[in-house]
């Protein structure tokens, strides 16, 4: 009996192992999944928790019951991967031999990474969002925030799911508006990029909406340290930013073991083929999902273009085959811009995200780079998507390949 | 691409200014380069970075970004933003006549 042992039962674990597990036969192929914790997490649903529009219960479900029958789960720590051997060590001592390894344990926030950032003013006056504890504390203490300044602080790309934190702006604007008291509230976002975002024609659309909504923007700005009790941020070029109320997004790194396993980078993403997925070191790993570096956006819609394109080059590659199918680096995110209203953005390794309609050239329904209501739907739908489409395995209407069908170009004067 | 002329030597720039050719770009270059960014002066902490960036390339085939030059090349950030002054990541890949680092998608 062979072994693919896969790490992590997030988004691109999930999808992998129960797109896989109908192709392998049973008496062949054994799957055992590894994930530190019992519960899978809505990712996504954390951006609306500070807001109150979700409840912190809405993105959580037990992991077991979304993997397919036939797959085995285990609760427990990655120790190491010791490739030499095709071997997995857990911290209890548990030890997994596999034939092919899938790495899909993402990307976290590293609080530890920023000077000071790691406070006792952690969860008062320092907050974050990418965390489910992070997000409803956030939301215990926006729900009767006097106002004040509220600053948006990136430490360093890449973060997952880049638009997050535009969207958060955003919906702060709209959530202090409908309360009656952005003119109590000053907001400002402040970015290691030289602009809104990392593209030029997005950075462009999206740095006017913040303007519009009066949202201040520093760029450039390199944190060095937080400094908790002046309540001030300070850059690397000595630039200070005062807050009241800080929400960062800390540096996001890879799991641990990835760098005790000498896989990874310096943020401790594995280093693949941005192609195929393929480790660069050994035939038989492949990193999936937030886990990899490759050179696109860690989100979700990346994870489960990139997987489908990755079952059909596992299987190959699995019968002594070469891979065929390439990854495009193809992204698509939907992002709230507050009262109602939503964009989308369609991307991939080499064209920007642009203006047009998606999926269907000319009639949408949903408008790129524009903010319609049909776009707010769109995400909120997601969350059903995701949990009973996505994570089956279901086939969605969606092409894994990235299409210029639909698209407009767009110069913008450099 | 077009091509610019830098100590008397025609090279290959792309639209932002950054060299595009690996091979086009040596040593002596790095002076002029520097000046046109308003950095007057190359001392040895500025070579050690500069160096590293360059091997680092050949090894990666992308340029390193600011984590990679303190976390391999052991350059204290701090110190990069002494050395090039506002915009390190950049700045350092200009001198060194390669691309812009990515870590922005």
């Amino acid at each position: 009996m062979k072994r693919l042992l896969v790490l992590g039962a997030g988004t691109a674990g999930t999808m992998a192992v129960n797109k896989l597990r109908p192709l392998l036969p049973g008496d062949e192929w054994q799957i055992t999944v590894v994930d530190s914790k019992p519960e899978h997490h809505y990712q996504p649903g954390y951006l609306f928790i500070p807001f109150g529009t979700y409840q912190p219960a809405e993105v959580v479900k037990p992991s077991a019951p979304l993997l397919t029958d036939g797959v085995e789960l285990l609760i427990g720590d990655v120790d190491v991967v010791e490739a030499a051997d095709s071997l997995v060590r857990l911290t209890d001592g548990t030890e997994l031999p596999y034939d092919q390894l899938i790495i899909a344990t993402g990307t976290h926030p590293r609080r530890d990474q920023t000077e000071g950032l790691d406070s006792d003013e952690y969860g008062r006056t320092i907050h974050d969002f990418y965390t489910l504890e992070g997000a409803t504390a956030l939301a215990g203490v926006l729900a009767d925030w006097p106002g004040g300044r509220l600053v948006m602080n990136i430490a360093e790309m890449p973060i997952k799911c880049p638009v997050a934190p535009l969207e958060f702006m955003f919906l702060a604007d709209s959530f202090f508006t409908d309360r009656g008291m952005r003119d109590k509230v000053e907001l400002v976002y402040v970015t290691p990029l030289d602009g809104a975002f990392t593209k030029p024609v997005a950075a462009k659309h999206l740095g006017t909406m913040l303007a519009t909504r009066d949202i201040a923007l520093e760029t450039d700005f390199m944190v060095m340290e937080v400094d908790g009790d002046a309540r001030k941020i300070v850059s690397y070029d000595e630039r200070e930013v005062p807050y009241d109320l800080l929400v960062t997004v800390p540096v996001n790194m890879g799991a641990d073991f990835v760098e005790r396993s000498g896989l990874g980078d310096e943020l401790n993403h594995v280093e693949v083929d941005k192609f195929t997925f393929l480790s660069d070191d050994h035939d038989n790993i492949f990193a999936l999902g937030d886990a990899a570096n490759l050179p696109t956006s860690k989100a979700g819609s990346v994870a489960h273009f990139a997987v489908d394109v990755f079952i059909d080059n596992f299987m190959q590659h699995i019968a002594g085959r070469p891979m065929t199918h390439r990854f495009d680096g193809h992204a698509n995110c939907f992002i709230e811009s507050g009262a109602g209203k939503g964009l989308l953005i369609d991307f991939n390794y080499d064209v920007e995200p642009l203006p047009g309609k998606y999926p269907l050239p000319g009639i949408g329904p949903f408008s790129l780079l524009k903010e319609t209501e049909a776009n707010h739907w769109g995400k909120l739908m997601f969350k059903w998507t995701y949990w009973n489409m996505l994570l089956p395995g279901r086939d969605l209407p969606l092409p894994a390949d990235m299409t210029m069908a639909g698209k407009i170009r767009e110069e913008v004067p450099a | 691409m077009s091509t610019t002329t830098i100590a008397n030597r025609e090279v290959h720039v792309n639209d932002e200014g950054f060299m595009t050719e690996y091979d086009e770009w040596s040593e002596e270059l790095a002076p002029h380069l520097a000046a046109a960014i308003g950095i007057a002066e190359l001392t040895d902490d500025h070579w050690k970075a500069i160096r590293f960036l360059r091997e680092d390339f050949v090894d990666q085939q992308e340029t390193a970004t600011l984590r990679r030059v303190t976390k391999v090349g052991g350059i204290p950030t701090k110190q990069l933003f002494t050395l090039f002054p506002k915009k390190p990541a950049k700045k350092m890949a200009y001198v060194a006549g390669l691309p812009k680092p990515r870590g922005c998608v």
